[in-house]
């Protein structure tokens, strides 16, 4: 039983004293001690960005090497290995290093800002999901630095995995890494629903919620549901490998296809849980700029959580040519096929919102609205990839890689771009150049178009995937030269973005609060936000706090400047979880590094059982240790209270 | 040999012209629908912009318009192919899944790294015989396919014939195929399988019932004798060197973990599609099989040029 402490907080208005009171409650630490220590969701939000940019970069260039390879045939540039090594490390980097921690870091940053809390419900778990992310990356990459990256797809097949035809370290490297990334993703994905349910601002009901609240939060209870199916995969291998067990040996009694129903049981949702959130960054950002609230909210918000459920029941399409009863196969294909509908009503959701709104044309629009076609594109390149019979021919030839770079570039990098010049402002207190922004804009959507629109027709032509070369007489010289092409000029967009965030950041016209008029809490707080977000925690009223008034859509309205002030300790309000009816007062941790202690100490371990030196992994699993005990130690300030409910 | 041998976008055989209409409507829906949808968002875009450089916080905010209609109506809409999918999508599966009459013919393949073993079966044992990369099958009756996984995962895969099937360790799995008429049709390996995956090419020849017949009953010929001395050196190194992997039968060359070649000049390429099959091409495999094709499980032979030369002779007469 734990002991309950009572205190009822204190309602009041914003005051000069009462910020200066809350900054020296939220302020951290600062020099080293504060950047190792931090465990402020902005800060670590930004560095999940930069982080993820930084993969994004990587996977990027070695796409370009690839590319290069591939612009005329029989090219000699890269050896078959080579080649094998990049488009396996291209697909883990942008897969599981950029696209998810890309959208991690932007909820990781907006989110407390969005539901009007003073942080996430778990901020030293946070700080841990990060540090780990961060070392498994570096983990991985060492790998590849080293010639050992991953060689098999960055879905891993066995037994082309297994020790007999892989005997280097570069499947032992993967298999590890992504355990311990694993663990990142289920930490954060803990946290993220968590913080959904217990710390919305007193009023935002569930059917208040920005729909990119509701992505992540969706792709966060899916991670937890699947990411122990990947990992489990992983370990398996690895022992396989390095012990001599037989899950996925034949001739012991195993199975190749136990990989590829527990790879996919993850693989599925998981290319739900990149997308979902960044929809909803469509969904929150598009209204915005049509300057009218998004058209059934509702149903878009139904149709997230839709798409999941379906998405658990779709796997088996990636392996409609493995021999599967063809009864078991039509199921799949159905799913797969239903799963149209839920997408569809986003997309007609957006549709409506421009057609009805007034759209002011910005770079974050641009990426915003042009998301939607290409969103379609990847859908429909889907769509036939249902069809059984239809599958059968267009799997693993370049049509399925055409659809996925829809899907992950047009879904996912649009979205996040479009995110970027949307909360710049807010993250750092300066406005994006819109000027670089339309050529960063039109340079990265016809360079994407120009590879990535062809390439369906490569692919029709019989193109198969992960190929290092191709012989001239197949109808493909042209196509893959255009393609090559086209992802320079890609790449030269991009490569405009960067530009513009360091010429921003140093020379960026200043932004007001709210320079785009928007409607969501995180732009009544100044940019960029202080350390503790909202002075006096918000109590809302509707689903568009700022523009009640211009709506009318409810007589009763928010209240911004008077709320709880709970000023006297690092504290959030805790709400019930559907009315975010107040109900307790959360005490905030204050900077520790233990977060990086624990993660420093599992890379040890990880680091030893990778050359299985026990003594290495011993010292890592002491370290684990410590850290969790100095984390766990019970501390007075950090009991919660009940609040009475008066 | 068409100008894009692995397009699927035209089919020669029954199991792959149930499948094309199929393909070709769910193109034609998805264009339609992306032309749709573009022309939707040119429009909403263009119709509501006042102007450019407008400062955003002085446009209005309102919510006008029932926007629910638009959702209403465009899932109703998208219903209808997406009915009409699942309905043909189902009656094309059950047409595709399996051969249409009793096979009348059974083979077994076999991919290895980086090439196809082919086994044909017979009512007898002497019927049986073994050949690489190149699969003869008679026209106009249906040919049942045998996958076996011998050592990683592959996929076969005919594309003017037959959609993919793979073939995995510890299990077999059926395709079939079924040519209208006679021709040379190219496949590939589409599942990755290692080092060169991009070297993975057979062929299926389709010919004539007679024809077939004719080249079935060549092929269950054993080698011929050598007649000359310098054949007979060259059948010497073969069976001492060769023999380690590969088969001729009829001599002792027995081992069967590479392709068999008791008629190898019977096919047009070498490799697994990675060059034309001739005596300058066969002596250059040999002794540069790294270069050729890198990570081959074929080493380089270093054979003085005395053992290279009779060694191609004596190959040259496996016809």
């Amino acid at each position: 039983m734990r002991a309950v402490d009572f205190r009822t907080p204190t309602v009041g208005l914003d005051s000069v004293e009462h910020e200066a009171r809350l900054l020296r409650l939220w302020e951290g630490d600062s020099g080293l001690k504060g950047f190792f220590g931090t465990v402020d969701h902005k800060r670590i939000g930004i560095r999940y960005i930069v982080t993820a940019f930084a993969f994004l970069a990587l996977g990027g260039i070695e796409a370009l090497v690839m590319r290069w390879q591939l612009a005329r045939p029989n090219n000699t540039f890269l050896t078959p290995d080579q080649y094998n090594q990049l488009f396996s490390t291209h697909g883990m980097t942008m897969i599981f290093l950029y696209a998810g921690p890309i959208l991690s870091g932007f909820s990781n940053y907006v989110w407390p800002l969005l539901i009007g809390s003073r942080d996430m419900a778990f901020p030293r778990m946070n700080a841990l999901s990060y540090w780990v992310y961060l070392a498994a990356g570096i983990f991985l990459y060492v790998g590849f630095l080293t010639g050992n990256g991953p060689n098999d797809g960055w879905f891993n097949y066995v037994p082309y995995a297994s020790r007999d035809y892989n005997p280097g370290l570069n499947e032992d490297f993967y298999a590890l890494g992504m355990v311990f990334l694993g663990i990142s993703t289920t930490v954060g994905a803990a946290n993220f629903v968590v913080t959904a349910f217990r710390t919305r601002a007193p009023g935002m009901s569930i059917n208040r919620l920005p729909i990119m609240v509701w992505g992540t939060l969706t792709a966060s209870v899916a991670n937890l549901l699947v990411i122990p199916a990947v990992s489990l995969a992983f370990l398996l291998l690895w022992l396989d490998r390095q012990y001599g067990t037989h899950f996925f040996d034949t001739n012991a009694g195993g199975q190749p296809l136990l990989w590829q129903h527990l790879f996919w049981i993850f693989g599925h949702p998981w290319v739900y849980a990149i997308v979902l959130p960044a929809m909803g960054m469509v969904s929150d950002g598009l209204p915005v700029f049509c300057r009218r609230p998004l058209v059934g909210y509702s149903l878009v918000a139904l149709a997230t959580v839709a798409t999941m459920i379906f998405g658990f029941g779709v796997w088996v399409h990636h392996m409609f040519a493995t021999g599967l009863p063809t009864l078991g196969l039509s199921f799949f294909s159905g799913a797969s096929i239903a799963i149209v509908f839920p997408s569809a009503v986003a997309v007609f959701a957006w549709l409506a919102t421009i057609w009805l709104g007034r759209p002011v044309i910005t770079t974050a629009f641009m990426f915003f609205s042009s998301m939607i076609i290409l969103f379609v594109i990847g859908g429909v390149s889907g769509f036939m990839t249902a069809s059984v019979p239809v599958d059968w021919q267009l799997t693993d030839t370049y049509f399925v890689v055409a659809h996925l770079h829809y899907v992950l570039i047009g879904i996912n990098v649009f979205p996040v771009l479009g995110a970027t010049y949307f909360w710049f402002p807010k993250m750092t207190g300066r406005m994006l150049d819109e000027r670089l922004g339309r050529w960063n804009f039109w340079l990265t959507f016809i360079g994407f178009n120009l590879a990535f629109l062809p390439m369906h027709l490569t692919g029709l032509l019989g193109m198969p995937r992960r190929v290092y070369t191709y012989n001239s007489d197949m109808g493909w010289d042209t196509l893959n030269l255009i393609t090559t092409i086209g992802s320079f000029v890609l790449a030269l967009g991009i490569l405009l973005f960067v530009v513009n965030v360091l010429k921003s950041l140093r020379a960026g016209a200043p932004a007001t609060a709210n320079p785009w008029d928007a409607p969501t809490l995180e732009w009544s707080v100044p940019s960029p936000p202080p350390p503790y977000n909202f002075a006096v925690i918000p109590t809302v009223a509707s689903r568009h706090p700022l523009w009640e008034s211009r709506l009318k859509e409810d007589t009763v309205v928010s209240s911004l400047d008077r709320g709880l002030l709970l000023d006297e300790g690092k504290e959030t309000v805790g709400t019930t979880a559907l009315d975010a009816a107040p109900d307790m007062i959360l005490e905030m941790p204050e900077d520790t590094v233990a977060p990086l202690l624990l993660a420093a100490g599992l890379a040890i371990v990880f680091i030893g059982l990778l050359l299985k030196i026990w003594s290495v992994v011993i010292i890592g699993g002491l370290i684990t240790g410590l850290a969790i005990l100095s984390w766990m130690w019970p501390r007075r300030e950090l009991r919660e209270r009940e609040a009475t409910h008066a | 040999m068409s100008a894009t041998p692995l397009s699927y976008l035209d089919s020669a055989g029954a199991r792959a012209d149930t499948i094309l209409p199929l393909t070709w409507f769910t193109i034609a829906v998805s264009v339609i629908v992306c032309v749709v949808i573009a022309i939707l968002l040119w429009i909403a875009v263009a119709r509501g912009t006042s102007s450019h450089d407008v400062d955003i916080r002085r446009v209005p905010v309102d919510r006008s318009g029932n926007g629910l209609r638009w959702i209403n109506i465009g899932l109703a809409i998208s219903a209808v192919p997406l009915l009409v999918t699942l309905v043909w999508t189902m009656v094309a599966l059950a047409h595709a899944a399996g051969p249409p009459s009793n096979p009348a013919l059974t083979i077994d393949v076999t991919p290895h790294q980086w090439w196809w073993g082919v086994r044909y079966n017979g009512k007898q044992p002497s019927d049986i015989f073994d050949t690489a990369n190149e699969i003869h099958i008679p026209t106009g009756v249906p040919v049942l396919v045998r996958l076996h996984g011998a050592d990683v995962i592959h996929s076969f895969w005919v594309p003017k014939l037959t959609g993919k099937t793979d073939a995995i360790p510890g299990q077999i799995n059926l395709s079939w195929m079924q040519a209208t008429a006679p021709g040379r049709y190219s496949g590939e390996c589409t599942e990755y399988c290692g080092a060169q995956h991009a070297h993975m090419g057979l062929e299926v020849v389709a010919e004539s019932p007679a024809d077939f017949e004719h080249w079935r009953a060549g092929q269950l010929e054993a080698a011929p004798a050598a007649t000359s001395a310098s054949l007979q050196h060259g059948q010497q190194v073969v069976e001492y060197r060769c023999g380690l992997c590969h088969q001729v039968r009829g001599t002792r060359a027995g081992a069967q973990s590479g392709p068999d070649l008791t008629h190898l000049m019977s096919r047009r390429t070498l490799a697994a599609g990675v060059l034309p099959n001739n005596a300058g091409t066969v002596a250059a495999w040999i002794q540069t099989a790294q270069e050729l094709k890198p990570g081959t499980l074929m080493p380089d032979q270093f054979l003085t040029s005395q053992e290279l030369l009779d060694v191609q002779a004596y190959l040259e007469t496996l016809k």
